[in-house]
């Protein structure tokens, strides 16, 4: 009988003509249904009841079935439908929970028929059965479905869904009995139609209500046609699209990669207020989800498109006005798009069961149209069809059409790949007309190992020592590290640092023309030396000069011993002297391994060749920066012992031979500077590093230098460094050297985020209830709760005890007395161990 | 501080109705006593409330969990006669305070507060000054609008229409808010306020209609807050609370009035539920009787001629709630009836047309994350509590009367439902009740005790407060409804 119905509807060999048009209505459409000709098409609203034939160019209003002169509210339809059998008949379902049917071949004007006035609250849908010609099926707010029987009076079997409000019913395709539900709840109930006391099988298919259901469509026989080899591939693929496009690392909810369908024939789409449209085979035992596409808005109806597997149309009741047909394979971006509407888009129909290029809809802004699928717009044309996405752990992975990829040579070789780039391969379908389903390739790289690490970050971290020692300790410790780790602008920039801050109590003990032979063995005698000749931990040398003023004022205060080889005399000509450049920098990327030592004259002639950055160590400074008169004097006075003044040349052996080195020069007045001449140049510095992401620099260097640059940079900088740098220590679990950082500023906001909840709440070791009062007393059994387990004292400070028997008492107590014996103190025979 | 024994200042921290004024002018030497109000609610009697909450270790935790001043206060102890409801009532009100949304803490209490001065409610006023200070909020902006930015003024507007006459939004007042320039709104940040302004006009109800007391410890007086003025006569209080109300031990004609009263009713909701099978009234009727409902509703308050204010002495009260009238402006402007006489004729709003559950969800959920999720959960909340109970009844369908007051409560506010024969209302709403539904939807702060009292003698307080839930949520959805077509109108 379905055979024959189709045979009479199919096309009969001329296609479908028309374009894409529209026609104004008088009022918002709730709903549209179409005549099974493809030719009519009926609208119906709160004020609205009319066909519309389907013309070449036009809609032509046929037949107004509003008829009479009160308009009841019978007419105030919430949905339409058109028998698919029977051309002549209709059926509505009105708001105040009223089904009519229309006979149109009724001769009187007034085409109703029968009114069905059994539901209690609105009726939001009615469905005809797809071939009896005398069932009907409703589903009402008040949560009850009706089947009835034209050619009686009233219903024939009741459904209660023991739930509130039915937004949907459909009669099964397929199965000649079997209708689907849909809930407010959430719920998809599928009945028997000879079963009114149960429902067959539940489900919850969302969250919040459903709107809407739709059968597939196809039959039998075109299931067969697709094989299910071809649909694992497809799988794959699409589990491919996921990965590129979700956000970090593979999905969890990654598509199961085959998937079979030996028949579409129990599937079924729902979609509701959650943004959902999922595709459920409720074929199987159980309803298994099938795929599932994410749209904007709350899914007001869905309808599967006729002679396209995979795709099903949707449209919004709530502000999304467009209509988009979706390849439910690729949920992601819609096939296609009809943006003609002005407002909510109530209803969509499919002008005819065979023909996939015609959709009508109607809309609250009063239009009915017919859109044609060549018009529709494709947003995946305007899509960017490249994903790019960073892993946890740095991967990196890159989708693109495989043709793009496959077009570059020079993918391979690429520096960090080590993968080698997987492909997902869709085979073309020859069945499927969405030609949008390339294939795409999907490489994943992976950094190099170390590259992409951030264990120097970590190490450096930990390693820095950042205070408790002098200035010039810490800068040359601190410029080891980095060399260590390989890091030799760092290196270089701590030592030039150093350079600036203390050179002049600091400079090695190597006397002016003296050259310091290549190779290392000069390199831990240099930090000797200066260990031991440093004599003002930790001090600038503007308050070295404050004291050594008042000490005495003697022209030559030799303070060091080893410090006596260059006079005043000395000390002035060299001033005297217009020696430009006080530093010189070697070059230092791994050239050759030799040191350059160069003194003041040196350095003028090898000037020429070692051209420096103007900005970086400004040339004739002292003449704008020396202060003349008796303060000069007395600079000079002091500084022999400030700088030890055998020393013009500062001398750095690098520690690491096989690298650069960095020498230089500087000549004796350069301690006459005073200090803050350089802090412009070391805040650009800082800014420099925290701009390059290595704000771990900016905040150690600002810590070491303290009261040095720290005026110079303003507040908000400084706490913005502090806080991300104590936010990336954290993150690499250096809750030490966080703690030490937030320590050691000196801004307010940083400094006070050591106080915030430093409240350590204890529990009574007795009755495990919480001592409020004192640490030490609980109040409710008046005990003392932290004894010490050597001195058997109340502890009332440090409590350290062992995790495995859980006995301790006074860090001290304890500390000492694992060091005589390894059991607990307690006598429990625990072996503790102190760490 | 309701304990001031015969203090006159005790006496002005209450309204006086006219009725109590002129005896009090008549006769000077009265002294009026100040009542022992003990407990949360006026109307309740303490025991009832607290009886329930002392067993009660899950109100504990949810006030523990949700409430933003972190004690229970007195709308959640008369709230926490119904636990479930409760439950997610905090969580949608905690949501909207304090988590995640577009407008900053202290914007949103004094919102909050703007809401609340609508109806006058100090209660509400009080508690939300505390928390916009505590919050970070702007001292002098409590001194009144003026001190505000032009941005939060500019809400006033809808503050007004929603509060009183929400069916007079149209999109221009949305439009007029979030269009370009200076003190702007975003839409997101719009429907934030515009939740925010309706359920705490929706509370002002609920604190009104049950009587809600002023919390009994007043923190450290900041100097905002507002003189506690109690919106009950003294006259109304003047029956102790402790003891057993007169009407509710039944000592007099009352019990046999109320007992036959509730049979009435229950023989009412049956012959409903039978009739609707047979009878079936033409859609013409249907129509007169919702424009019925409608127009009589216009006329529910005036036959209470005793506690009926004539606009004259409402407007004395102003000079008393004066304070009150910093935080808004035109505080003349009220309620006014949906159906009124003579005016030009308002479209109905059809309820079908735009559905919470349709249209506000989706709407309100986009723009404001997960609200829509919260609000949901209370209206299903509230309109599906039942405990199958009715006063001494036991196992008893409410449904209906669940529907009842609930569409009559959307009636009033011209929301239409076309599946509702709105005669059920005559039946089972009775003339008492429908004048306390009223007055407690539309001008809440007129809601005095005898209200309060004089419908459903025979029901329990904690079914009162159901009703009072109901109407409350009803007035919420009501306003929303409104407000968020508006903003669809202007989207569209």
């Amino acid at each position: 009988m379905e055979k024959m119905s189709r045979v009479t509807t199919a096309l009969g060999g001329s296609a479908l003509t028309g374009r894409t048009m529209h026609c104004h209505l008088d009022a918002p459409a709730n709903a549209i249904s179409v005549c099974r000709d493809a030719a009519q098409v009926v609208v119906a609203g709160r004020s609205i009841f009319k066909i519309y034939a389907i013309e070449d160019e036009q809609f032509v209003e046929k037949l107004n079935l509003r008829v009479g002169r009160k308009p009841s509210l019978n007419l105030s339809c919430a949905d339409v439908v058109w028998h698919q059998m029977d051309e002549n008949l209709l059926a509505t379902a009105a708001t105040n929970g009223v089904v009519v049917t229309w006979n149109l071949g009724r001769p009187a004007r007034n085409k109703q028929d029968q009114l069905f006035t059994e539901h209690k609250r609105t009726v939001n849908k009615v469905c005809f059965h797809p071939t009896e010609a005398h069932v009907l099926l409703s589903g009402s707010q008040d949560g009850f479905m009706k089947c009835f029987d034209l050619r009686r009076k009233d219903s024939v079997s009741t459904f209660s869904g023991q739930s509130e409000s039915v937004r949907d019913v459909q009669f099964s395709i397929r199965d000649y009995f079997t209708f689907a539900s849909t809930f407010e709840n959430g719920n998809v109930q599928l009945w028997d139609i000879r079963r009114p006391d149960r429902c067959e099988r539940m489900f919850t298919a969302h969250n919040g209500p459903v709107f809407c259901c739709d059968w597939h469509p196809e039959d039998r026989c075109g299931a067969a046609r697709g094989g299910s080899g071809r649909v694992a591939r497809m799988g794959a693929g699409e589990g491919c699209l996921r990965t590129c496009t979700a956000e970090g690392g593979p999905s969890p909810e990654r598509r199961p990669l085959s998937v079979s369908w030996t028949s579409r024939r129990g599937w079924l789409a729902t979609g509701g207020r959650d943004k959902m449209v999922k595709v459920w085979d409720v074929s199987t035992h159980r309803a298994k989800e099938v795929h599932c596409v994410q749209t904007i808005a709350s899914v007001a109806r869905v309808k599967w498109r006729p002679e396209c597997r995979h795709h099903l149309a949707t449209c919004s009741m709530m502000v999304d006005h467009n209509i988009y047909v979706w390849d439910v394979r690729r949920p992601f971006v819609p096939a296609a798009m009809f943006a003609e509407h002005r407002d909510a888009t109530t209803g969509i129909a499919w002008r005819h069961p065979h023909d996939p290029s015609f959709l009508l809809s109607g809309s609250k802004d009063s239009t009915l149209c017919q859109h044609l699928f060549r018009d529709a717009s494709q947003p995946v044309e305007r899509a960017n069809p490249e994903g790019l996405c960073y892993g946890l752990f740095g991967d990196l992975a890159f989708a693109a059409k495989e043709s793009l990829v496959a077009a570059e040579p020079g993918r391979k070789p690429c520096a960090g790949d080590r993968r080698h780039p997987i492909f997902f391969k869709r085979k073309p379908d020859p069945a499927e007309p969405f030609v949008g389903l390339a294939s795409s390739a999907l490489s994943v790289f992976e950094m190099e190992p170390g590259s992409g690490s951030m264990s120097w970050f970590a190490d450096t971290a930990e390693r820095y020592a950042l205070a408790g020692r002098p200035l010039a300790e810490l800068c040359d410790h601190n410029a080891r590290v980095a060399r260590d780790l390989g890091r030799n602008q760092v290196a270089q920039t701590w030592t030039m640092l150093r350079i600036i801050y203390c050179s002049p109590g600091l400079a090695p003990a190597t006397s002016l023309n003296h050259s310091v032979g290549k190779g290392s063995s000069c390199g831990l005698p240099l930090m000797n030396s200066f260990n031991l000749k440093d004599m003002a931990p930790g001090l600038g040398s503007e308050t070295r000069l404050d004291r050594s003023k008042g000490d005495t004022r003697s022209d030559t205060v030799l303070l060091d011993s080893s410090a006596t080889l260059i006079t005043n005399e000395d000390n002035e000509e060299t001033e005297g002297s217009d020696v430009p450049a006080d530093y010189l920098l070697g070059d230092v990327e791994g050239e050759d391994d030799e040191l350059y030592l160069l003194d003041a004259e040196h350095a003028h002639q090898e000037e020429p060749e070692y051209v420096l950055p103007q900005e970086a160590f400004p040339l004739r400074h002292e003449i704008v920066d020396t202060p003349p008169g008796p303060e000069h004097l007395q600079d000079k006075a002091d500084s022999p012992h400030v700088s030890g003044s055998e020393a013009d040349a500062a001398s750095l052996a690098p520690m690491d031979s096989s690298f650069s080195l960095l020498s230089v020069s500087h000549a004796l007045y350069d301690s006459r500077l005073p200090p803050d001449f350089f802090s412009a140049l070391v805040c650009d510095m800082l800014r420099f590093y925290a701009e390059q992401g290595d704000v771990q620099m900016a905040v150690s260097v600002l810590i070491v230098l303290g009261e040095r640059v720290r005026k110079d940079i303003d507040e908000q900088t400084q706490e913005h460094w502090y806080t991300s740098y104590i936010d990336l220590l954290q993150r690499f679990c250096l809750w030490n050297v966080s703690n030490q950082v937030v320590k050691l500023s000196t801004s307010r906001a940083i400094s006070c985020l050591n106080q915030a909840s430093t409240t350590l709440h204890v529990n009574c070791s007795h009755c495990k209830r919480p001592m409020s009062s004192r640490g030490w007393v609980c109040d409710r059994c008046h005990r003392c709760a932290s004894m010490c387990a050597v001195c058997h004292h109340v502890v009332k400070g440090l409590f350290v005890w062992c995790q495995g028997c859980s006995h301790g008492g006074h860090l001290q107590h304890i500390m000492k007395w694992l060091e005589g014996s390894s059991h607990c103190p307690a006598g429990c025979g625990h072996l503790c161990e102190y760490s | 501080m309701n304990r001031g024994g015969s203090s006159p200042s005790a006496a002005a921290n209450y309204l006086l109705c006219t009725n109590c004024r002129k005896v009090l002018r008549k006769d000077k030497r009265i002294r009026v006593s100040a009542p022992l109000t003990r407990g949360p609610s006026a109307f309740i009697p303490e025991k009832e409330v607290v009886q329930g909450n002392t067993v009660d270790e899950r109100t504990n935790f949810l006030v523990e969990e949700y409430s933003t001043s972190g004690r229970l206060d007195n709308i959640t102890q008369v709230m926490s006669l119904h636990t479930q409801y409760l439950e997610s009532f905090l969580r949608s009100q905690f949501y909207m305070l304090r988590m995640d949304g577009p407008l900053p803490l202290p914007h949103r209490h004094y919102i909050a507060i703007m809401a609340a001065a609508r109806h006058q409610c100090s209660y509400l006023i009080n508690m939300h000054v505390d928390e916009f200070l505590k919050t970070g909020g702007i001292a002098e902006w409590l001194n009144g609008l003026e001190y505000v930015p032009q941005r939060l003024k500019n809400l006033n507007e809808i503050n007004k229409l929603l509060a009183h006459r929400p069916w007079l939004i149209t999109k221009e007042h949305i439009q007029k808010l979030v269009k370009t320039g200076e003190n702007n709104w975003s839409l997101p940040e719009l429907v934030h306020a515009v939740v925010l302004l309706a359920h705490y006009h929706a509370l002002a109800s609920f604190v009104f209609g049950s009587g809600i007391n002023p919390e009994r410890d007043p923190e450290i007086s900041n100097g905002f807050r507002l003189i506690s003025v109690n919106n009950f006569c003294v006259c109304d209080l003047a029956n102790d609370n402790n003891i057993e109300n007169a009407s509710l031990t039944g000592s007099n004609f009352g019990i046999v009035d109320s007992l036959s009263e509730l049979e009435a009713l229950m023989e009412r909701m049956k012959r409903l539920h039978e009739e609707r099978e047979d009878e079936e009234a033409s859609q013409e009727e249907m129509t007169t009787r919702f424009e019925k409902e409608k127009k009589e509703s216009l006329f529910v308050v005036s036959g209470d001629t005793f506690h009926s204010f004539p606009h004259s002495d409402f407007e004395d009260d102003m000079i008393i709630t004066a304070d009150v009238s910093r935080y808004i402006e035109d505080p003349g402007f009220g309620y006014e009836d949906f159906a009124r006489r003579g005016e030009e004729h308002l479209p109905t709003f059809r309820a079908q047309d735009y559905t919470w559950e349709n249209h506000g969800f989706s709407l309100v959920n986009r723009l404001y994350s997960d609200i829509g999720h919260l609000l949901d959960e209370k209206f299903r909340m509230v309109y599906s509590l039942t405990y199958n109970t009715m006063a001494t009844h036991e196992d008893v369908d409410t449904t209906m009367l669940r529907r009842a007051l609930f569409n009559y409560v959307h009636c009033m506010f011209g929301i239409r439902y076309d599946d509702y024969d709105y005669g059920e209302v005559n039946q089972l709403l009775e003339r008492s009740l429908k004048v306390y539904i009223k007055t407690v939807t539309c001008y809440p702060e007129r809601t005095t005790k005898r209200m309060y009292d004089s419908y459903w003698r025979q029901f329990k307080h904690s079914e009162k407060v159901h009703v009072n839930l109901l109407l409350m949520e009803a007035r919420m959805q009501a306003e929303l409804l409104y407000a968020l077509r508006a903003i669809t109108r202007h989207l569209t």
